[in-house]
């Protein structure tokens, strides 16, 4: 067989066109039926079709889904089994290295270096083989229980719409579980590997520690630990630095980007014609959908040198990287996050109370100060702090522009870093994924996470709060 | 028993052929009247007729509605509400306004009252301005229910509550004039009367012009009655002659209940 007409492949397009083959007979029947019968069918013909290739093709998705997770597992095993009888004495860690070759070769991929590799090869060949064969009979038996089971309760009585409406109900269902499944896996293997790391390094010394350089993070009983890293590798795994750049970031970030975004929301809820209004806020919105890795060479290239020459010019020592480049142009990036998060609270201000204000006789700027914006303070609150969440989570901008040296500073003149370039540190280039070096970045991708929940659960409350004054 | 010649009474408001236009719709259509100075007038008629639009002519309200041309005459004293010298800001403080929906600031009951006072600057001192807040709320009929929480959020009052301390909040800025749309469609029965009392107390020192769907409550709190139809003035008058004899059949009509 071809490599283009995998028996994967073939197996899909069978199973695809059994479901409308099935669609087609199903909907036949029923019609035949309604006719010989003289009576008219509860649903219409397609629901027939539909509920008869759905008793194909679910069982068949279920089963192959079972035999992914359940099948390739044993033929892998079975065929480690015999390699560790044709190479009795081979180490653990060479017999996996083997175990790759042996799946590449039998995948045609390179040749075999010896005649024993070779063997291996066409055993598991041969094992696969069997395997898909066993899997294309089973796939075929199922869908064939299944046309049967359904092909032959259809009938004009059968309620078939409301059986496919049954089915979308648990569609929907599942898809919404297999959403919450995935963020708790995500949670949780960030916290396993992070426990992991809370087992080499203190939670004292994470969180309270000053000093962070991991690079040069050497732990007594290294091997190649001189004693003068030793004395001094206490503290390497400190947060407080870069927790301190990433805040100094955000909050030059939100004051670059909470008086404008709000501005200009006033501007297009209360000031704007419905006109201006129509081409300024999707002009906004645009802004927003531009990739940050974009803004990134924005920071690096321009604002960073505009930076340090205006630096110049004053008499002040700016960094090449700096925290106010960052910071700058991620509230830049944030503008229209806050702008139309905020219009919408603003917009959502009953008119009343604009009518209450004027009706006492003041002056539009009087009415938006006074009433407008404490009215919709606590949606605004839950708009920023959705902003600042956004901030520090951002990743791009730093990493191109705010540079790599955890220095504990809160001048914004200076170079700083950022929980997210520390992670992208960290995790890029050669690592063993298990080195305590490695373990930080999944501690401090763990403090993030559990700091922007937390902000996103402040928002969401800010927000509740608003929206009950004005159900 | 006092004659006939000495109830008449001044003449606080005069409307002249006013013309309203939302975009090309003409809303209301050459409205002439004359409102007695403190004394309760009640606009009346079929909803869609331009009550709420006339109402909102006295305080130039409807400038707020970009669509809307308001065509005509409406002196006050010597004060020409219409004219481009007149200033609406400074004109919405002498003249009140209570809404449908009570529309209390999300402020405390206390800043709701003082929130007048505060914008005009009418206190010139702490003191002065609790003595305000206290006199509109008395005015009100609130005071002896807020007098111990001034400093809880208005929006925890009841409905009639509410309106009761809109209107608190529209009396102390200090006006002569109280505009009044359906003050009391949003609330229950009890409420409704407290409020219709309250505004028969309130007429003593206020001209009161009030919009309502309720034929009742316009034969019990106003002395003046006008019927709209259709964005026109079919009828204006006494109340007791209009619900009781009408000059015009479409009054009449409504009334008696066969317009609604
Ligand atoms: N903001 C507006 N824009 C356009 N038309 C309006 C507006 N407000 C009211 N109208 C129209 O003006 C007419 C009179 O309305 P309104 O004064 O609210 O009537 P009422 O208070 O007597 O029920 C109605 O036909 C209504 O549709
Ligand atoms: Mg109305």
């Amino acid at each position: 067989m071809s490599d283009f007409l995998s028996p994967n492949l073939v197996v899909f397009a069978a199973t695809i066109a059994a479901a409308f083959l099935s669609f087609y007979l199903g909907t036949g029947r029923v019609r035949k039926q309604a006719i010989a019968s003289q009576t008219k069918s509860h649903s219409l013909n397609q629901y027939y079709g539909f509920y008869v290739s759905l008793w194909v093709l679910v069982p068949a998705i279920l089963l192959a889904l079972i035999w992914m997770f359940a099948a390739d597992p044993m033929l892998t095993s079975a065929a480690k089994a015999r390699m560790l009888a044709a190479y009795p004495n081979l180490p653990d860690s060479f017999l996996n290295l083997k175990m790759a070759q042996l799946v590449n070769i039998a995948a045609g991929y390179i040749k075999a270096p010896d005649a024993v590799m070779a063997a291996q090869a066409d055993l598991l060949r041969a094992a696969q083989a069997s395997a898909d064969r066993a899997r294309s009979l089973t796939l075929a038996a199922v869908m064939c229980i299944g046309f049967f089971y359904a092909f032959r309760r259809v009938s004009p009585e059968l309620r078939a719409r409301v059986l496919c409406e049954a089915f979308l109900r648990r569609l929907f269902f599942l898809s919404a579980v297999v959403a919450i499944l995935t963020t708790i896996g995500i949670v949780a293997s960030l916290l396993f590997e992070a426990v992991r790391f809370f087992r080499e390094v203190s939670l004292f010394d994470f969180f309270f520690g000053t000093h962070w350089s991991p690079m040069t993070a050497l732990r007594p009983g290294d091997a190649a630990a001189a004693d003068e890293f030793v004395a001094g590798s206490t503290g390497s795994f400190g947060m407080v630095p870069v927790m301190a750049g990433t805040l100094l970031v955000a909050v030059i970030a939100m004051a670059v980007a909470v008086p404008i975004g709000l501005f200009s929301a006033i501007y297009t809820s209360e000031f704007a014609s419905r006109r201006v209004r129509n081409i300024v806020k999707p002009t906004l919105e645009v802004l927003a959908g531009v990739p940050t890795v974009v803004y990134g060479f924005f920071a690096a290239l321009t604002a960073a040198p505009f930076f340090r020459d205006l630096g110049l010019f004053v008499g002040l020592d700016v960094s090449s990287q700096s925290a106010l480049a960052a910071g700058g142009v991620m509230g830049i990036m944030i503008i229209p996050f806050i702008s139309s998060l905020s219009d919408d609270v603003i917009t959502a201000v009953p008119q009343s109370l604009r009518d209450g204000a004027y009706g006492l006789g003041s002056t539009r700027g009087e009415t938006i100060i006074r009433v407008v914006l404490p009215a919709a303070f606590p949606g605004l609150v839950g708009a920023f702090l959705l902003a600042i969440s956004r901030a520090i989570g951002e990743t791009m901008i730093v990493v191109m522009a705010a540079g790599v040296a955890a220095n504990m500073t809160i001048n914004p003149l200076e170079s700083v870093t950022t929980v997210t370039v520390q992670i992208v540190m960290l995790l890029t280039g050669d690592n063993e994924f298990d080195s305590v070096k490695t373990l930080s970045a999944f501690a401090l991708g763990m403090t993030l996470f559990v700091i922007t929940l937390l902000l996103n659960v402040a928002a969401l409350t800010a927000s509740r709060r608003l929206g009950q004054r004005y159900e | 028993m006092d004659t006939v010649v000495d109830m008449a009474k001044a003449i606080k408001i005069q409307a002249k052929d006013v013309n309203v236009f939302y975009g090309e719709k003409q809303a209301l259509n050459n409205v002439s009247i004359d409102i007695e100075d403190r004394s309760v007038t009640a606009f009346i008629g079929p909803s869609g007729c331009g009550k709420s639009t006339f109402l909102r002519c006295f305080n130039r309200m409807n400038d707020v509605i970009p669509s809307c041309r308001v065509k005509g005459s409406i002196m006050m004293g010597d004060v020409d509400v219409n004219s481009p010298q007149t200033d609406p800001v400074l004109l919405r403080a002498r003249i009140g306004m209570v809404f449908q929906k009570p529309n209390p600031f999300p402020k405390t009951i206390f800043e709701n009252v003082a929130y007048g006072p505060r914008i005009h600057g009418l206190a010139q001192s702490k003191t002065e301005l609790d003595d305000m807040v206290e006199d509109s709320l008395k005015k009100a009929g609130l005071w002896g229910e807020v007098a111990d929480r001034l400093a809880d959020q208005a929006t925890g009052l009841s409905g009639g509550q509410q309106q009761r301390l809109c209107i608190a909040r529209a009396i102390a800025v200090g006006p002569d004039v109280l505009l009044m749309d359906e003050p009391c469609s949003a609330l229950d029965p009890i409420a409704t009367s407290v409020i219709e009392e309250l505004i028969s107390e309130l007429q003593q020192r206020f001209t009161i012009l009030i919009v309502t769907h309720s034929m009742q409550q316009a034969a019990r709190v106003s002395q003046k009655t006008a019927y709209f139809h259709l964005g026109t003035l079919v009828e204006y008058g006494d109340t007791k002659d209009v619900f009781t004899l009408p000059k015009n059949e479409q009054t009449e009509a409504y009334i008696s209940g066969k317009i609604g």
